[in-house]
């Protein structure tokens, strides 16, 4: 069975929720919509204080290229436009709209039947999700359009669907795939119109049988589908990882792209929201976000709006625990931890994982004894026990020179160290601040010519 | 024996030929380099902290000798009398810079700010901050996981444990300003230094609103603009719910001090202004000596009109008599005013 070549670790799955079928959670009260919820630059608020808005009519433009529209999920009254704290209590822009009733902008077809038939172009399709405002949902939040927009010179070969849902806890790919598997299908199909290819491989770890004999099942109605099941090892899910898995082709470090080897990944959860997009007219209102941990009562994967408050999910899975020790927005290798549950959900919000007791607790850090097992686990093949030390003392240039654009924040490392050395947010910091630094410098660079 | 001689003879023509090739290669590549640099790096205090700019010592030396124009060019350690001495030396006009401190501009205690969560990453300022916002309710304050200390090469900055706070150490620190630098949350400042190491300033950088800054903190500056209206010299400023005190303007006059609310402007090696003074005959001896020096006194402002046994009408009738006394902007006009209407004067500023 295939996998990626170099590094990586098989964490304990704690897959809780894998039996769960996706619950629609009630519609909130009030949702906070932030307007950086992508990776790029920030919508532009459409909306002010006051105005009345419906389901799925746009609130925040895409400001640029790189950015995504941003709609809103529920119908009522925009309160407020103002700097709210999000999940880390660090300030974002936010429209935060109340709700009165239930009512949505005509075009949108809600009917669940399928629609299989596509008669649109490539650029039609890519027009429509990017109005749609869809991005990565399986963390990464980048935008699809964007993804879609092959450059010129260069020619997609074959459309990677990632189904690998390779971080522990985690189930909404799952779930989406094995209940909404034949609308995901029919995604592929519109995905490999818009960028031209006739080939298309879901690449889904053997951890989830009854979804890879679904879909086998499934795919047998479609043209040029694969389904690939692979071996289970985390970070699969990474978009180079699940490249070289499936075609054995590597992607070059950055500035070079996964459509340099000819491929484009896109998301399971993503594909789907594709399929609701281009046929229904569906914007990206809503997603499933798996509610899980060892201490939570009902662990569950729940449809929610965009912007319902964290709490919410945690409410309709039977509270928080009494032992809760953190609430990662995300799961336990990649998530980051939240100090505040009133944030809201966000497009790239796949899970929350609720760790209690011993389990959320560091363990004190010791001595690094170079025994040099970050090395072997790093997907990457970078060295983190250096980065870690370089990012100490900060020597950002000889990081840049470590290729630390190349991290994809994976986690491995850390959590493969003997000595629980907090080597990722070391790795981390450096990232940020070097990617800061090229940045800088690209700036600096531009106008001379 | 004869093996031993032939060694050492061997090996001492090698030695020989090496150093006649070696004596003629260093001819040929000599680097000419103007002797001064070294005589002026051994001026320069050789801390290679990086403080001016450059890497070290060395490399601000090399600058000091080459530039024609060197008032840009400052050595924080060494401070004004160095740089006279460099600038003697090459015959140049040195920059002339008031010596500075760094100043911990957050008074967010242990017990002044509680803490609400808690934080077991990597004990890093900048790893915290670009995670998150920090282990207490305010989006701006000090940390304390003591980047600023790890980056002193002086040894001035500790953190102290009680606090929490980073406390400097205005006797070892040379204003390098590499704690500055370090600090994710930009709380450290370079501050004028007083003799004596006094000082004034507002011990917050949280730009929340009050409401806000009091939920998290109880010695955080509410932008409440107090400080403003009593300072007499224009040195306070409130910019976006934050005072902030230019040391250039003020002098130590203290009068904020007493008025601040919350505590957040902070009073280092002097003691403060008695909170509600006594009624005046202690101080009349004083008011009338500076009568006696008519020196210009930018208005009235600086008269502190608070008298005990004097109902509040009084207190307003001085005051318009104060004002009125303006226009002759002496504080003689002012002391006849006070006359006039029943009151004492308390205090002046000098």
């Amino acid at each position: 069975m295939k996998t990626f070549p170099m590094g990586g670790v098989h964490p304990q799955e704690n897959k809780l929720s894998r039996a769960k079928a996706i619950e629609v959670l009630p519609l909130p009260e009030v949702v906070q919509i932030p307007l950086g919820q992508h990776i790029g630059a920030p919508a532009t608020a459409k909306v002010a204080k006051g105005d009345k808005v419906l389901t799925g009519q746009l609130i925040a433009e895409a400001t640029g290229f790189m950015s995504a529209n941003i709609h809103s999920p529920i119908s009522g009254t925009v309160q407020s436009v103002d700097m709210v704290e999000n999940g880390q209590g660090l300030r974002q822009m936010m429209i935060t709209i109340k709700r009165e009733g239930d009512e949505w902008v005509e075009t949108i077809d809600r009917s669940t039947e399928l629609k299989r038939e596509c008669t649109l172009e490539s650029a039609a399709i890519i027009a429509k999700i990017k109005d749609a405002g869809i991005v990565g949902m399986g963390g990464a939040t980048f935008p699809t359009h964007v993804k879609l927009s092959i450059p010129p010179g260069k020619k997609a070969e074959c459309l990677i669907i990632n189904g690998v849902e390779c971080e522990p806890y985690l189930t909404s790919d799952h779930r989406t795939m094995l209940e909404l598997g034949e609308e995901m299908l029919v995604g592929v199909e519109i995905l490999m119109k818009a960028i031209g290819v006739d080939k298309a491989i879901v690449g889904i770890e053997n951890n989830k049988p009854d979804a890879i004999a679904h879909l086998t099942e499934l795919s047998k109605k479609f043209k040029g589908i694969v389904i690939e099941p692979l071996k289970v090892m985390y970070p699969q899910g990474g978009e180079k990882q699940l490249i070289a898995a499936v075609t054995g082709r590597q992607v070059p470090p950055p500035p070079a792209l996964p459509i340099d080897v000819g491929a484009v990944v896109c998301n399971a959860s993503t594909t789907y929201a594709v399929y609701r997009a281009v046929q229904k007219n569906m914007p990206l209102i809503e997603r499933v976000v798996t509610l899980t941990g060892k201490g939570v009562k009902e662990p569950k994967n729940l449809l929610t709006r965009m912007g319902t408050p964290i709490q919410t999910l945690i409410d309709a899975a039977g509270g928080l625990p009494e032992d809760a020790g953190k609430v990662i927005n995300g799961g336990p290798m990649m998530g980051r931890a939240m100090i505040n549950l009133a944030s809201p959900v966000t497009k790239g919000c796949s899970g929350i994982t609720i760790m209690s007791g011993q389990d959320a607790e560091r363990k004190e850090p010791g001595q690094c004894m170079k025994c040099a097992k970050c090395v072997s686990a790093c997907p990457m093949g970078l060295e983190p026990y250096l980065l870690a030390k370089l990012a100490k003392k900060r020597q950002w240039e000889q990081m840049e020179a470590e290729m630390i654009t190349s991290c994809i924040e994976c986690g491995c490392c850390q959590s493969t160290c003997p000595a629980y050395l907090p080597l990722l947010d070391w790795v981390r910091l450096g990232k940020q601040t070097v990617m800061g630094l090229i940045r800088a410098r690209m700036a600096a660079q531009a106008p001379k010519k | 024996m004869e093996v031993l001689f032939y060694t050492i003879l061997t090996l001492c023509v090698l030695g020989i030929l090496a150093a006649v090739i070696l004596y003629f290669v260093a001819q040929k590549f000599k680097v000419e380099e103007d002797p001064r640099i070294d005589e002026v790096e051994k001026m320069l205090p050789g801390a290679n902290c990086g403080g001016c700019g450059f890497a070290g010592c060395r490399g601000l030396s090399e600058a000091l000798v080459k530039r024609d124009d060197i008032s840009a060019l400052f050595c924080p350690v060494g401070g004004g009398d160095t740089m006279k001495a460099v600038a003697a030396y090459l015959g140049k006009a040195a920059a002339e810079k008031e010596p500075q401190t760094a100043t911990i501009r957050c008074g967010g205690t242990c017990e002044k700010r509680p803490r609400t969560n808690k934080f077991d990453g990597a004990k890093s300022c900048a790893v915290a901050a670009s995670l998150y916002v920090g282990e207490t309710g305010c989006a701006f304050g000090c940390l304390g996981y003591g980047d600023c200390a790890d980056v002193c090469t002086f040894g001035a900055i500790t953190i102290n444990p009680t606090t929490g706070l980073p406390e400097v150490d205005p006797d070892k620190c040379t204003a390098c300003g590499a704690c500055v630098k370090a600090c994710p949350k930009r709380v450290i400042e370079l501050r004028k230094k007083w003799p004596k190491n006094r000082a004034v300033y507002v011990s917050c950088v949280s730009k929340d609103k009050g409401a806000a800054v009091m939920k998290a903190c109880k010695a955080g500056c509410i932008g409440c603009g107090k400080c403003e209206k009593v300072c007499p010299f224009g040195a306070i400023t409130v910019e976006g719910n934050l005072a902030y005190i230019d040391p250039a303007k003020c002098k130590l006059c203290r009068k904020c001090v007493n008025e601040c609310p919350t505590g957040a402007i902070k009073l280092v090696g002097m003691e403060p202004l008695p909170k509600a003074p006594k009624a005046a005959p202690a101080a009349a001896p004083k008011a009338a000596a500076a009568a006696a020096a008519p020196k210009a006194v930018e208005g009235p402002a600086t008269i502190a009109l608070k008298a005990s046994g004097t109902n509040p009408l009084m207190l307003l009738n001085a005051k318009k008599a104060v004002m009125e006394s303006k226009a002759d902007k002496s504080v003689e006009g002012a002391v006849v005013a006070l006359k006039e209407s029943g009151l004492k004067p308390l205090k002046y500023m000098r």
